[in-house]
C-alpha cells in the first residue's frame, strides 16, 4: 500500500504509523522531519514551504514505487506539508513497513534523502532581519 | 517560441511572477536556459537549474512547443 499526502494541515506521526501497520510486517520506522530553530547559529524564526504540489506528489509516488520494489516495502507513507511551520512543527512523515527491521531502516533513509533530492519542494528560512531560500546557492 | 513559464520558490522571486508568457529564440529547454540566464544573470547564481514539462524533468535536448507550460524548478529543499 502506498500512501501520499501533501497539505496545509499539521501532520501526524502517528497516524502514519497506523496506516503502514500490517499483520507480514515485522517492522515499521518512521522518519520525522521536523523544523530546527537555527541555521548555522542564526535564529530561524519559523519556515515557508511551497510545492509545485502534482509534480511533488507525483515524485513522492515513485519514491515509494521504488521502495515496494528495491526493498521490499509491505506499506509507505509520505506526508509531507506546505505553508508556514514554526519551530518543532512537523514537516514531513515516511514511515514504511517491511517483514523485517533492517529493510525498513534502509528504505527510510533511501525516501528522504531522495525526497530532498527529486521532489519540487522548496522552504523558505524566516530570520528576524531577512530571509532566504534554502539551498538556492552553492 | 513563446510558452507559459511558470515559476517557484527563488525562480519566482527572480522573474517577480508565478507565471507569464514567455518569448525566446529556439525551441530546446537548452535555448530557454542560456536565455533566461543571459535576461535573468541571477540564475546562474544558482546550483542548479532544472526544467519539467508535463510533470516530469526534462533534459537540455528536450524540444517544446508552442503555448507549452515549462516550469522552472530551481534547487529543491523539501523535507
Amino acid at each position: 500500500m502506498i500512501n501520499i499526502q501533501l497539505s496545509d494541515i499539521p501532520l501526524s506521526a502517528d497516524e502514519c504509523t497506523e496506516l503502514v501497520k500490517d499483520p507480514s510486517a515485522g517492522g515499521v520506522v518512521v522518519f520525522v522531519g521536523t523544523v530546527r530553530d537555527q541555521t548555522k547559529g542564526k535564529a530561524v524564526k519559523r519556515l515557508e514551504f511551497e510545492a509545485y504540489a502534482p509534480m511533488a506528489v507525483k515524485e513522492m509516488y515513485k519514491i515509494a514505487t521504488t521502495i515496494e520494489k528495491k526493498f521490499g516495502a509491505t506499506n509507505v507513507v509520505i506526508h509531507h506539508r506546505t505553508g508556514v511551520l514554526g519551530i518543532k512543527d512537523v514537516a514531513v512523515v515516511i514511515a514504511v513497513s517491511t517483514p523485517h527491521r533492517k529493510a525498513a531502516f534502509e528504505a527510510c533513509e533511501y525516501a528522504i534523502d531522495t525526497l530532498k533530492e527529486s521532489v519540487p519542494i522548496w522552504k523558505k528560512e524566516i530570520f528576524e532581519d531577512g530571509e532566504i531560500w534554502v539551498a538556492a546557492h552553492p | 517560441m513563446k510558452i507559459k513559464l511558470v515559476a517557484f520558490g527563488i525562480a519566482k522571486d527572480i522573474l517577480t511572477h508565478r507565471q507569464q508568457e514567455f518569448v525566446f529564440e529556439g525551441s530546446s529547454i537548452a535555448d530557454l536556459k542560456s536565455n533566461l540566464l543571459e535576461r535573468f544573470p541571477a540564475f546562474s547564481d544558482l546550483k542548479k537549474l532544472s526544467f519539467a514539462v508535463d510533470e516530469e524533468y526534462q533534459e537540455d535536448t528536450f524540444l517544446l512547443s508552442e503555448d507549452k507550460e515549462v516550469v522552472i524548478i530551481p534547487p529543491v529543499s523539501g523535507g
